[in-house]
């Protein structure tokens, strides 16, 4: 059994390898695709012979094209992104400056995300049918379909604006002043964590219903064990491998949709980061965000298909 | 009803020339409107169609109509949504924002669902390696969060409309091919599809005749979802100042212009908002509606309980 399991293990390390190589190739050809010369694009106004000259060399593209590929994954591999077209600064550097924003951020939507979704999906499920199951579907539908920048706004005007409650945005770190962090982070956090909740109710939901269906809970309730022991015991006992899944992988999706939620917020997290490297057409960071976001998004997926299988034998054969 | 009920014959695969038709099962549609929500859904769908057409002419007010006196006035007879920053009147450029979403939904997907077909079809049919090249690319543009996609392929190609659709088209491309080739792989299997392969028929015909018309299903479940979440990129493209550009007015845009003015106008960031959360929940009520009868477990399920 345990060779399987190691097989598995490498099968599926194997295949993140070669998505992330094609990872990177997508990152790396992004700034051939910029049409023109993507220097003199990034310079515009400020731009200089010399300047030209400068960010050329510290960019590497003065290079051959084939040259410029193989340091660029050698680069990557080992941690070395390049540095900004703007500052001037390593890339890795600002990236691991933003970091601790964002994953902040995105652990705190997770916590709301579960709590909201957690209870809703396994009530929903055991009451299949019944007027709050209606309702509780209904809503995670609306949670869907809400623009989460939107509704930050909505929050804004409400909490900060209206009843001035909480700041509008801004960031304190956590190590910092762990109260002032909360402060800043409960809308921002309660934004996407609504998105993702409402997602995961609806998943959660039918997990529960698929546990509810299976004939070991009809026996358990056969045998006269109490409804409450049932629910605790059997199903949400079975339930939660699908909920560790879809928490993990609506954590990875979140990573993408700070990015709105950051700037609405004035959140200095990576989101914002590619944002301002977008506007003032910083490559190299726009790069090195987007494969620092992608490399997370595999490694997430990566850890919750080991974590599955090491809970659930039956993955492994497949 | 006048329908007559549900006919007790285990589920045969629809035959190649036509869909499933009301003689022998209740049709599809009936069943699709028979369901209230996905009904309401398809009311402000249309509301918002007919907008995007006719909201030119049907706008009381110019969408760039300055009017610098009457600034920032709420709601009222005059300006149902009331009036922006520069005295212009959010109705008229809320309706007329509707085309830009649906252009921008139709295009994107439609860009996403032929190349998503063609690229899913013929990796689930012939299978082997073109199928793991293809599977392998999928999951790569797959690693990448939708909307930071999107933004980096802007970053590259420059912020405008044009842009904004081939970057979300792209984006949902890699998952019409997942859908499709799931289906396929499916269909392929099928005693018909052997008998067709064991007279000769030619790959093409097998595609056409036999294969696409039996995944309708699920590429039109995807189609509806598919829009919503196309609507929902393009007001976030456009919200972070990349997508239509001003003086155009969409839905997004006036989001971003209304973040300096919440406390003093809410009407210029409700408004606008509620257009897009409308729309995109339409769109998805209306794929779940889809799904429930054209998914054939679902849709057994919904005819039983109409039986009873």
């Amino acid at each position: 059994m345990n060779r399987k399991l190691l097989s598995f293990v490498l099968r599926r390390l194997g295949h993140t390898a070669i998505v992330l190589v094609g990872v990177i190739i997508v990152v790396f050809t992004l700034v051939h695709l910029v049409p023109g010369d993507p220097v003199r694009v990034a310079l515009g106004t400020r731009y200089t012979p010399e300047a030209y000259a400068a960010l050329r060399e510290a960019s590497g593209l003065d290079r051959p094209l084939i040259v410029q590929f193989f340091s660029y994954i050698g680069n990557a591999l080992t941690g070395d992104l390049g540095v900004s077209f703007r500052s001037g600064n390593p890339v890795t550097l600002v990236l691991l400056e933003r970091l601790p924003a964002t994953l902040s951020l995105a652990a705190a939507g997770i916590i709301i995300a579960l709590l909201i979704s957690f209870p809703l999906g396994l009530y929903a499920a055991l009451h299949e049918g019944k007027a709050l199951d209606g309702v509780i579907r209904a809503v995670s539908q609306f949670g869907v379909s809400v623009p989460d920048f939107w509704m930050g706004l909505m929050l804004i005007t409400f909490f900060s604006v209206t009843l001035g409650w909480l700041p509008p945005s801004g960031y304190v770190p956590l190590t910092e002043d762990p109260l002032g962090w909360a402060s800043h982070v409960l809308m921002p956090a309660f934004t996407v964590g609504v998105v993702a909740g409402s997602i995961m109710t609806r998943y959660i939901r039918s997990a529960v219903l698929d546990v509810v269906g299976s004939s070991y809970i009809r026996t358990a309730k056969s045998k006269g064990i109490k409804h409450r022991t049932v629910v605790m015991r059997h199903i949400v006992r079975n339930a939660l491998v699908p909920v560790v899944t879809i928490g993990g992988i609506q954590m990875a999706t979140m990573l993408g949709g700070l990015i709105v939620v950051e700037v609405v917020f004035a959140w200095p997290g990576l989101g914002r980061l590619v944002y301002d490297a977008v506007l003032s057409r910083d490559y190299a960071v726009i790069q090195g965000a987007v494969l620092l976001i992608a490399g997370m998004f595999l490694l997430i997926n990566l850890l919750v298909d080991l974590l599955y299988a090491v809970v659930d034998p039956r993955i492994r054969v497949s | 009803m006048t329908q007559p009920p549900v006919a007790e014959k285990p589920d045969r695969p629809p035959s190649s020339e036509e869909a499933p038709v009301a003689s022998e099962r209740t049709s599809a549609w009936r069943l699709v409107l028979a369901n209230k929500v996905t009904l309401g859904g398809l009311v402000v769908l249309v509301v918002v169609v007919l907008a995007a057409i006719f909201g030119r002419w049907l706008a009381p007010y110019g969408i760039n109509d300055v009017d610098v006196t009457n600034a920032l006035a709420p709601p009222s007879a005059a300006h149902w949504f009331g009036t922006d920053e520069l005295g212009r009147d959010v109705f008229s450029r809320v309706l007329v924002s509707a085309r830009v979403s649906i252009l921008v939904g139709l295009v994107s997907v439609s860009f996403a669902l032929v190349a998503g077909v063609v690229v899913g079809l013929l990796a689930g049919f012939f299978g082997g390696k073109l199928d793991a090249i293809v599977m392998r690319c999928a999951d790569v543009l797959f690693a990448f969060p939708v909307l930071l996609l999107a933004l980096a392929i802007v970053a590259v190609l420059g912020p405008g409309l044009p842009t904004a659709m081939l970057a979300i088209g792209i984006v949902y491309t890699p998952i019409f091919a997942r859908v499709v080739r799931a289906s396929t792989l499916g269909v392929r299997e099928e005693p018909f599809v052997k008998a067709s392969v064991s007279i000769g028929a030619s790959s093409g015909l097998i595609l056409r005749r036999h294969i696409l018309p039996n995944i309708t299903g699920p590429i039109i479940v995807q189609t509806s979802l598919s829009l919503a979440f196309a609507i929902l990129s393009e007001a976030a493209l456009s919200f972070l100042g990349l997508g239509v550009q001003p003086p155009d007015p969409s839905w997004g845009r006036m989001l971003f212009d209304a973040r300096g003015f919440l406390g003093t106008a809410w009407w210029m960031s409700v408004f606008p908002g509620l257009a897009i959360f409308l729309t995109v929940l339409a769109f998805n009520l209306v794929g779940d509606g889809l799904r429930d009868v054209l998914d054939p477990r679902h849709r057994t399920a919904i005819e039983a309980r109409r039986v009873k």
